[in-house]
């Protein structure tokens, strides 16, 4: 069975094990933990619904609800490939790949973008921005730069495109990638309806870029994104309101930022590393004064 | 030195804990451990950076949010908020452009270059 956890915690633990002559990932969720993540019975329907739609997902093998011992659970296939994005921007290994990871990732995004808004009645129809400002005036910490990209925002928001269902967090670090491209697009938690634009805007964050000087993923061109995903979805973008969403993003980094510095400090998760995170919010605000005149 | 304190000073301590974090873990097998103890070490780089720069660093603001009219980063954000200083926009920025310059001079200084 080669039955190892990959992690843990109250209420969510994964496992990997083999059976059937295969990989596979047992993830279980007792009860979701909060508002905005989705829940794990909604989360096996998106993924059954965006492989409908050609996304490249692992496979549900199968899932349940309610046991009285795991919860919610569902187990998917285990893929063969790279996640950690210094590796995919680096490694020789990837070398050939790199070229074509905007067009694939361009691709995937214009199919989960496609998918017909009722497919999964749980999404959630909300507005980000709305959201992560209620979540800055919850922490009550000052924060000048982010006011201003807040005021920023609020003078130059671009009209909304057609909503769409959106991953939320469509990122380096969420990709599976092989030696044939992207593989995976994984931990659709934050799925929502939503503007398109934010997933394109959120993977040109600059955090994403690990180091790489490209802004999509650090390993593409915005214009390559645009055009890929404007051919593969019929959509027209406009790059302007692509930007909008990218300050939006960058913005959205400092603020998550801030909540896992919160984190260690109520006593929610004592740890160092977020700990260490409070003072990189400094970064995400020189990050988002380069946006601003 | 800060009297009646004898050496090692607060700086000497931290730096001495510093790499002992450093050097302790680096042979560590186990990499989640490695990986909190680089985060750790680097944190103590931060507190040795705000030993040093912080005072200076503190009466900097002070006086740049009195230039500017405010008593302090709470008043100043939310008089951004309330959009009664949108047309002072450029000493504002400007000033928050210089705070977030002082941070990283603790934080992160070679992420100024990037």
């Amino acid at each position: 069975m080669n039955v190892h956890q990959l992690s843990g915690g109250t209420s969510r633990e994964t496992w990997s094990f083999d059976a059937g002559g295969r990989g596979l990932i047992l993830q279980c969720q007792r009860q979701s933990d909060d508002a905005v993540r989705l829940g794990l019975d909604s989360q096996t329907a998106l993924l059954r619904a965006v492989r409908a739609a050609s996304v490249p997902v692992p496979e549900v093998v199968a899932s349940g609800e309610g046991d009285p011992d795991v919860g919610d659970w569902m187990i998917v296939e285990r893929l063969d490939g790279e996640t950690i994005p210094r590796k995919i921007l680096r490694d020789d290994t990837f070398a050939a790949v790199r070229p074509r990871l905007t067009a694939d990732v361009a691709t995937a995004l214009a199919r989960i973008h496609s998918i017909p808004l009722g497919t999964v009645a749980s999404l959630e129809r909300r507005d980000e921005v709305a959201a992560y400002r209620r979540i800055l005036d919850d922490v009550g910490e000052p924060h000048p730069a982010f006011e201003l990209a807040f005021r920023w925002l609020e003078r130059n928001r671009p009209p909304p495109s057609e909503p769409a269902v959106v991953h939320g967090d469509f990122r380096m670090g969420n990709f599976i990638v092989s030696a044939g491209g992207l593989r995976a697009v994984l931990d659709w938690e934050l799925a929502h309806i939503g503007d398109p634009l934010e997933d394109l805007g959120w993977i040109c964050v600059k955090s994403w870029r690990f180091g790489g000087t490209l802004p999509v993923g650090g390993f593409g061109k915005r214009e390559e994104l645009h055009a890929d995903y404007e051919r593969a979805s019929g959509r027209t973008i406009d790059p302007d309101a692509a930007r909008w969403w990218e300050v939006f993003g960058t913005l959205r980094w400092g603020v998550i930022c801030i909540m896992q510095a919160m984190r260690h400090l109520s006593g929610a998760e004592r740890s160092v590393e977020l700990a260490a995170i409070g003072r990189r919010v400094a970064e995400v605000e020189h990050d988002v004064m380069a946006y601003l005149p | 030195m800060t009297a009646p304190h004898d050496r090692p000073t607060v700086p000497e301590l931290l730096e001495a804990v510093r790499e002992f974090v450093e050097a302790g873990f680096a042979e560590s097998a186990e990499a989640r451990v490695r990986f909190h103890a680089r985060v750790a070490a680097n944190v103590l780089c931060i507190v040795e950076r705000e030993l040093a720069l912080g005072a200076e660093q503190q009466r900097a603001h002070e006086a740049r949010l009195r230039a500017l009219g405010f008593r302090d980063d709470a008043a100043l954000a939310a008089a951004i908020k309330s959009r009664s200083v949108d047309d002072r926009y450029d000493e504002i920025a400007r000033a928050v452009r210089d705070s977030i310059h002082d941070k990283l001079l603790v934080a992160n200084p070679g992420y100024i270059e990037i």
